[in-house]
């Protein structure tokens, strides 16, 4: 594996308090840099709170996250996140949507308002590698529900993140337009050597997007099953009929299946 | 069905028909049944009062306006600022919200008296009636935009290092402006009531006070004037609001169109 630059060690997380609910325990994991890993588990098994923990929302009560050799102690903004709901300000364009960012972000907002310019040449370049190419211009609610989470994948890439944090990104949407997003993803990985951490309900997904699966157990979460994904990349979607292809995703629901009733 | 005919369309003409038919039906009534004028003066009887006494009813019409225009301005600009406050906080909305349903709950008849022993018989007393009846809706409306923020947005930009006020002036200021537009319809409606209540109590001026006047010399048709005119000048504050929602946060509608 390459440099590490995700580490979760030993985490536990409970919410309101010392009696309040522990949503994760015992936490570890690593992810590489430029890896693309996912998360796979029971509903209610602590990947939102993996999420926040990595993105500093949320600071452990025990156990330590590191992030690009730095413990997270504040919010880290070297992450972008994307969520199932996309979340699009109705009253900017879509282009401004995504530069929204930028007006955040420390060392862009300065820059901003002075190089616009090639702020906004940069956003044209993420929606046409999305496939949006001329809808900056357009509202969100101009957009079809796919095309909303294209644009919400650019906002989450235009200050350049050394990770992107995925939480169900293509839950909402159907079968279809999932697929086409699924290369977008994979796409943008192969091209922007950006590493990902994609959280989600789907196993043919997570297999098909990921190089190592983590599957999690029922709450308190904790990682109980580690797979490597073997196939080689580029992956085209016909390897999700591939008699391997299915067979990883068998033992993986099997495992999710185990965590399910051990709870 | 759905193809536009050419003529007169219905829709558009409804509200002026229906009103029309308002008219024609109570005037009909009033003759048919020789109903006395101190009962029900007939719209015509109403009409001709206006017609009668236009010098006065103009002057306490402009009076009304006046001191419900500047109440309701008052309440917008307390009502935002109060409301942005209540919804930039949990704490603060946990505790400033009890006390201002209570506040809300004063029928505020009952505060005219105490407006009047501060202020004297006036012109303040019913700006401040119509103020405070007015800014509890901007209130509400401006705090419930700025609390419903989705979570996940909050999220996204704290996790880049959002302070509160980058969160407040991004996302919950702007998103909360369709409810703000939204609330001022209600406003302008309350602060007129307010002023009129309160000319009415304690005023020299202003159609509340116009009317008292008149029905104490058992004038009637003067008193239905009034009420006329309060009808329309509501009306058209009403439709003044309703314009400024649509052209201010026009986004929210479409959008709204678009999801549904």
């Amino acid at each position: 594996m390459t440099r590490p630059l995700v580490t979760i060690e030993d985490v536990d997380m409970r919410y309101g308090g010392p009696e309040g609910l522990l949503a994760v325990e015992g936490l570890s994991l690593t992810v590489g840099t430029g890896e693309f890993a996912a998360v796979v588990g029971p509903s209610g098994c602590g990947k939102s709170t993996l999420m926040k923990l990595v993105t500093g929302l949320y600071i452990p009560q025990r156990g330590v996250v590191t992030v690009a050799d730095e413990r997270v102690t504040k919010p880290v903004n070297i992450v972008g996140m994307a969520f199932q709901n996309p979340t699009m300000l109705p009253w900017r364009t879509t282009l401004d949507n995504i530069l929204l960012p930028l007006e955040v972000v420390d060392r862009h907002r300065g820059r901003l308002r002075m190089n616009k310019a090639e702020y906004v040449a940069k956003a044209e370049k993420l929606l046409e590698t999305v496939g949006l190419k001329g809808f900056g211009q357009k509202y969100p609610w101009q957009l079809s529900g796919g095309m909303q989470q294209r644009a919400n994948l650019c906002r989450a890439l235009i200050h350049e993140p050394d990770l992107l944090m995925l939480d169900e990104p293509f839950g909402a949407l159907d079968s279809f337009t999932r697929e086409e997003l699924w290369c977008v993803i994979r796409d943008l990985h192969a091209e922007q050597k950006v590493t990902i951490v994609l959280v989600t309900h789907d196993l043919r997904e997570a297999v098909f997007l990921a190089d190592r699966i983590f599957v999690m157990s029922a709450r308190p979460g904790r990682v109980i099953r580690e797979q490597a994904v073997p196939f080689a990349r580029p992956r085209d979607l016909e390897i999700l009929y591939e008699p391997a292809f299915n067979d990883i995703v068998h033992e993986l629901r099997g495992n999710i299946a185990d965590a399910r009733k051990a709870a | 069905m759905s193809e536009r005919k050419p003529g007169i369309d219905w829709i558009r003409a409804a509200p002026w028909l229906y009103t029309a038919v308002l008219f024609i039906v109570w005037e009909l009534a009033v003759r048919a049944f020789g109903l006395p004028q101190y009962i029900l003066p007939a719209p015509s009887r109403i009409a001709q009062a206006i017609w009668q006494y236009w010098p006065a009813i103009w002057k306490n019409s402009l009076q009304t306006l006046y001191t419900t225009t500047v109440g309701f301005a008052l309440a917008v600009v307390g009502g935002l600022a109060l409301g942005i406050l209540v919804g930039w906080s949990r704490f603060i909305y946990a505790g400033l919200y009890p006390l201002m349903v209570g506040f809300n709950a004063i029928p505020k008849v009952a505060v005219v008296p105490i407006l009047v022993i501060w202020f004297g018989i006036g012109t303040v007393p019913a700006v401040l009636t119509a103020f405070l009846i007015a800014f509890f809706p901007i209130v509400v409306n401006v705090a419930t935009g700025l609390a419903t923020i989705e979570p996940e947005m909050e999220d996204v930009l704290r996790a880049l290092g959002a302070k509160k006020m980058d969160i407040m002036l991004k996302v919950g200021i702007p998103r909360s402006m369709p409810y703000f537009f939204g609330s001022l319809k209600i406003a302008i409606t309350l602060a007129f009531v307010g002023s009129v209540i309160a000319e009415t109590v304690a005023a020299n001026s202003g159609l509340g006070h116009m009317m008292l006047a008149a029905q104490s010399q058992f004038n009637v048709p003067l008193v239905w004037a009034g009420l006329i005119m309060l009808a329309i000048e509501g009306i058209v504050m009403y439709a003044a609001m309703a314009w400024v929602e649509m052209r201010m946060t026009g986004w929210a509608h479409r959008s709204q169109m678009a999801a549904g």
